[in-house]
């Protein structure tokens, strides 16, 4: 297809599976949190406002949960249909780590979500807190297990290599290898700026719309001061992660930024905006600030880093796409830590719920979130190449044998049918947000009895305009 | 040491598989009902009646992928390759079936066919390709240079195509006799009377399958029919008859749990059948499950947190099926 290898196509069929899969954890991750702590309010203040923003967001995430799970059931199994010798090679370590993830977070998840979604009715409020707690502690869970298989194969150690294949000698060395805890923290903290970005733009949105209400302001009001407090934070740890990165994975930090060679005893300067050409091995049209590369990477104003010219070529990542997949990245960042600040001061004049230009803000910046995701993943990823672990596997070595036609046919599947189902789902989600919180109709007897336990999980989506007849007559009182 | 681990972990992904099948089985077999039944109100009662639990029986499949994965890196990484359109058409499947759960129910008055379209379509080819993947599987598969050696369409054979039929059948009823027991009245007759064709239908697959691998497998057959191996196995296949004269006769006189029961054990002897067939090998027709096992750093690592989790998972998936049990009823329960 297109004169693509088949290694090419591998690698686009996993980045596009991957990609769209990412989008979906990562909200997963932050609204199961959002939805435990909103419990948790409506349990302690008894303010219905919060359980209203609770049966809202949990619609929300149902549709979310579910996109996740199946768009993450191909991930399980696209480790050994298009990456066997990876797997065989490497499968000792991230096959164990995989494991463990679905032993004690996939399956806490799944044992909790039928509770958490439809059993407001069926168990008590005590024991529908704890179902909302575990799945909530099954998706942070999820992201360490798989974060630790991702950052071994980007700073692989306690292994040795026998006969050909990866052995594990140290699991705690393998499980908290040296970039670990920044990807963890920073992935973690990702995802609870996308969601808290997400769920303020759905507040924006209704209240642009002059939709004020007491659930819409609160559910601005807490996603401006989650991104106050996680915007910074953001900042600081993936200044953090680029220093790991410079200590572990050089090349690609010069990819990241651009940076071809050195000019013996002085600073590197920060190339705010260029091209990169990897044939020539210089970037183009670029604008620099002097030293301030050095003063990023070095924390001092003349300290030095390796360029990418100091690489053998073949071991030199695609600068073209990672310095700018950085910058988006980097970009959204400043423009979150912008948005925050500015709602903080909104908040001190009394303007928060009615300054249209910041709302107008939040709104736009709804998606940038995950785009920023997308792109940090982007950087990560593409920075490791040409290895798929660093520095012992390549990716040309890691890939099946299968043919450019069967790849290509299926990658055109996956493509439509992501498409059309993961397109309809997305915008069945905007739906929900845009239909708004409504007060939630609490029944009198909320114990319930036998014969009336709700059977249908998935009523908890049910959309308002569906007609469900016998609903007034199963409804008593 | 002493200890097994490829055995054991042969028997845990064994457990874990068996586990998929049952249970995502009667999951996928309200799918492939679903064209049977036309009346909206019924099938809205199907879908209801696994709503709250099919996501946890899909992760058994997950579950099973990783655990292969984790303890024979080979196996997976060669069964897999080896079985790469068929597994990608599975997933296909249970994409479309699985987001059909949700979107039937939010989709807009007009869109609602195209979800039930779905879901049908989604559970009939996941199930399907399911079993030409395991026909695939029993056929075995060339390997050289510890990868897989064949071609990309070597799984399309006329076993792997009527496997895939047979599974349809067994998940046909696995979904019928859990809507008898989940459901009442008009749709509870409806799922009798097609119970008795579904259990006439695996009965009469497992028969093929039996004469059929061994004539073409004469490995397997030599397990099977020499001494005194033939006296140990016998039970399986007198037992599946058995079970399936009780089935019928618990469906004649309208059983509720009962049929759900002996369709469980039907297939749990079908998947004996299959084991003994296979045993030891994890990629037939040669590499058994000591060849294909990863490091025994790895399977003992992973053993430990399996044993220990595996209890908490099957306790807290009981108590949600405790809290999710009874008749589901038509049009009940929003919220």
């Amino acid at each position: 297809m297109f004169g693509l290898s088949a290694l090419e196509l591998a690698r686009i069929q996993f980045g596009f599976t991957v990609s769209f899969h990412i989008i979906f954890p990562a909200i997963t991750i932050g609204l199961a949190s959002y939805l435990a702590v909103l419990e948790g309010l409506w349990l302690w203040k008894k303010d219905t406002v919060y359980r209203e923003l609770y049966h809202f967001w949990s619609k929300i995430f149902a549709v979310n949960f579910a996109m996740g799970v199946v768009s993450g059931l191909v991930m399980a199994y696209q480790f050994g249909t298009n990456w066997s010798y990876f797997s065989a090679f490497a499968g000792a370590v991230t096959g164990p780590l995989l494991a463990y993830e679905v032993l004690t977070a996939f399956f806490l998840e799944a044992g909790f979500l039928g509770v958490m979604l439809f059993g407001w009715r069926k168990v008590g409020p005590g024991l529908h807190f704890f179902a909302t707690i575990m799945v909530a502690i099954g998706t942070l869970i999820s992201a360490t297990w798989i974060l630790a298989s991702n950052s071994w194969m980007q700073t692989p150690q306690g292994h040795e290599i026998i006969d050909g294949r990866v052995v594990p000698v140290d699991w705690l060395k393998i499980v908290f290898n040296p970039s670990f805890p920044y990807r963890l923290a920073h992935m973690t903290i990702a995802a609870y700026l996308a969601t808290a970005l997400f769920v303020g733009a759905s507040g924006a949105w209704h209240l642009l719309r002059r939709r004020d209400t007491p659930a819409v302001r609160r559910m601005l009001s807490m996603a401006m001061w989650m991104l106050l407090i996680v915007a910074p934070l953001q900042i600081l740890v993936g200044d953090a992660h680029g220093l790991n990165t410079l200590a572990h994975q050089p090349a690609k930090i010069a990819a990241m930024e651009g940076h071809w060679r050195n000019v013996p005893g002085e600073g590197v300067p920060l190339i705010l905006f260029g091209l990169p050409d990897m044939a020539a091995e210089t970037t183009r049209y670029a604008i620099e600030i002097p030293r301030l590369g050095s003063l990023i990477l070095t924390h001092s104003l003349d300290g030095q880093f390796p360029g990418l010219s100091e690489f053998p070529a073949a071991d030199r990542p695609n600068a073209t796409i990672v310095f700018w997949s950085f910058r988006i990245m980097v970009g959204l960042g400043m423009l979150m830590l912008l948005l925050g600040l500015w709602a903080i001061w909104a908040r001190w004049r009394k303007r928060l719920y009615n300054s249209r230009p910041l709302l107008r803000l939040a709104l736009w910046m709804g998606p940038s979130g995950l785009i920023a995701i997308l792109a940090g993943w982007f950087t990560t990823e593409i920075g490791r190449q040409p290895w798929v672990v660093y520095g012992v596997m390549r990716t040309e070595h890691a890939v099946s044998n299968h043919s450019a036609l069967a790849l290509s046919t299926t990658l055109i599947l996956f493509l439509v049918i992501y498409v059309i189902v993961f397109g309809t789902g997305v915008s069945y989600m905007l739906r929900l947000v845009g239909r708004g919180p409504e007060a939630h109709r609490e029944p009198e007897d909320a114990t319930g009895d036998a014969g009336r336990r709700p059977a249908r999980p998935l009523s908890a989506l049910t959309d308002a305009r569906v007609p469900a007849p016998d609903l007034s007559t199963d409804r008593r009182g | 040491m002493g200890i097994d681990l490829p055995l054991i972990w042969a028997i845990i992904i064994g457990f874990g598989l068996m586990m998929y099948v049952i249970m995502d089985g009667f999951d996928l077999g309200i799918g492939i009902l679903f064209p049977l039944v036309r009346n909206r109100g019924d099938r809205d009662t199907m879908v209801n009646t696994v709503a709250p639990v099919w996501d946890g029986n899909e992760t058994w499949l997950v579950f099973g992928g990783a655990a292969l994965y984790a303890a024979f890196p080979l196996a997976y990484a060669v069964v897999l390759s080896a079985l790469y359109l068929p597994l990608v058409l599975m997933l296909a499947g249970l994409i479309w079936r699985g987001v059909a759960f949700e979107f039937r129910f939010k989709a807009a008055e007009a869109h609602k066919p195209f979800w039930d379209k779905a879901f049908a379509w989604g559970s009939y080819i996941a199930t399907f390709f399911q079993g030409v993947a395991l026909g695939a599987f029993i056929n075995g598969f060339p390997v050289a240079d510890r990868s897989y050696a064949g071609g990309a369409l070597d799984w399309l054979t006329p076993f792997s195509f009527f496997t895939g039929l047979g599974l349809i059948a067994a998940y046909a009823l696995l979904g019928s006799t859990w809507l008898i027991m989940k459901t009442e009245g008009d749709l509870q007759r409806r799922m009798i009377a097609l119970a008795r064709p579904a259990t006439l239908a695996l009965l009469a697959a497992m028969a093929v399958v039996s004469l059929w691998t061994p004539l073409a497998h004469p490995d397997v057959a030599a397990r099977w029919f020499s001494l005194p191996n033939l006296v140990f196995f016998s039970p399986v296949p007198l037992l599946v008859l058995l079970a399936a004269w009780l089935l019928l006769r618990a469906l004649a006189r309208g059983a509720q749990a009962t049929p759900f029961a002996l369709a469980l054990f039907l297939l749990f002897l079908g998947y004996s059948g299959l084991a003994i067939s296979l045993w030891p090998n994890l990629i037939p027709p040669a590499i058994s499950i000591w060849d294909a096992a990863g490091p025994s750093q790895a399977l003992g690592f992973t053993l430990v947190g399996t044993l220990f989790i595996i209890p908490f998972i099957l306790a807290y998936t009981a108590w949600s099926y405790y809290v999710f049990r009874g008749k589901v009823r038509a049009g009940e329960g929003y919220h």
